[in-house]
């Protein structure tokens, strides 16, 4: 059923219609997936920001370079690749489909390459810092522990984001799937973008080395 | 948030023009950048993380508002999504920040 044909049905959003939110329900759960992930980012977050208040010498180790400029220019890339993705998701809301298909790769470009240098940023870390989850030269585990988990679980989510858009690309471009996927692809594409404005402050901002 | 019934219906398929959407991009970036020189300044712990966490959930409302199109749903859709996740995230703020602040000025000096 389409939207117009439920705006006949629903009268008001508090009427017991079909639909009273009018969006299609691939929608309404991807909604309420984003809410429930939300949750797991802030649990984490929270307890990250616990740690890091209550623990007087939790290590500042971030240089200008290569850490804060890596992660600032990570956070450029992110915050682009969302631009291309809303581009994506109104071209496909136009019947465009070879524009919203290009704009879904360029989406899917700026996403790998926030995993290749996050990744690059990481292997700096371990190999040349030896930070682990576990232990780092700075004296509290519990850096590389949330530095770890908090990246990592973003990480994931990101390389997932790449894959799903990829795969809605190919269906988009194909006609096998409407201007729906597209626009549930942004939603939880945003959504990581999203949680990246949280972590790029506290994680980053929060262990710059003091001049 | 649009107003009720068939005004938002017939907003809900305006979702925001090319320049709409970059200047939202451009106030993401400069957001950013206050953030990264917040970073650099002296400033005691606490204040700190509040200045950066609420820069963070303006970039957020943002980012949900215009890029994710809240803005352009029924205000039901945000009534359903929002208040709840809101609510449970005070919830564990409640549980966890008095302890972490006392344990702050449990430290030595």
């Amino acid at each position: 059923m389409s939207e117009t044909e439920l705006e006949g049905i629903v009268e008001s959003p508090w009427s017991g219609g079909a639909s009273p939110f009018a969006v299609n329900s691939k929608k309404l759960g991807m909604w309420l997936f984003i809410v429930s992930d939300s949750l797991t980012f802030s649990a984490l977050l929270i307890s990250y920001a616990y740690v890091r208040l209550s623990t007087p010498d939790w290590p500042r180790e971030f240089e200008f370079y290569p850490a804060i400029v890596k992660s600032s220019f990570m956070t450029l890339i992110l915050l682009s690749s969302s631009l291309t993705m809303v581009f994506a998701v109104n071209a496909a809301q136009e019947g465009k489909v070879s524009k919203a298909v290009k704009y879904l790769l360029a989406t899917m470009a700026f996403g790998l390459a926030f995993v290749l240098i996050h990744a690059t940023e990481w292997y700096t870390l371990i190999v040349e810092e030896h930070v682990t989850p576990w232990s780092n030269p700075w004296g509290v585990p519990l850096f590389g522990g949330t530095f770890f988990g908090l990246t990592g679980l973003h990480m994931l989510h990101v390389t997932i984001g790449v894959a799903y858009l990829g795969v809605i690309a190919a269906g988009f471009g194909k006609g096998k799937w409407n201007s729906d996927h597209v626009e549930v692809s942004g939603l939880y594409w945003h959504f990581v973008d999203l949680v990246w404005m949280f972590i790029f402050p506290m994680v980053y901002l929060l262990s710059i080395k003091p001049r | 948030m649009s107003a009720h019934g068939h005004a938002a219906a017939a907003e809900s398929h305006e979702v925001g023009s090319t320049k709409l959407f970059t200047w939202v991009w451009i106030w993401l970036l400069l957001l950013t950048g206050v953030e990264i020189f917040l970073g650099y300044e002296q400033i005691e712990v606490h204040l700190m993380i509040t200045m950066l966490v609420g820069l963070s959930l303006i970039k957020s409302a943002l980012i949900m508002s215009y890029f994710m199109h809240l803005r352009f749903e029924r205000l039901g859709l945000f009534l359903l999504l929002v208040p709840a996740m809101v609510f449970c995230i005070c919830m564990m703020l409640i549980m966890f920040f008095p302890d972490s602040i006392r344990l702050m000025h449990m430290r030595p000096h």
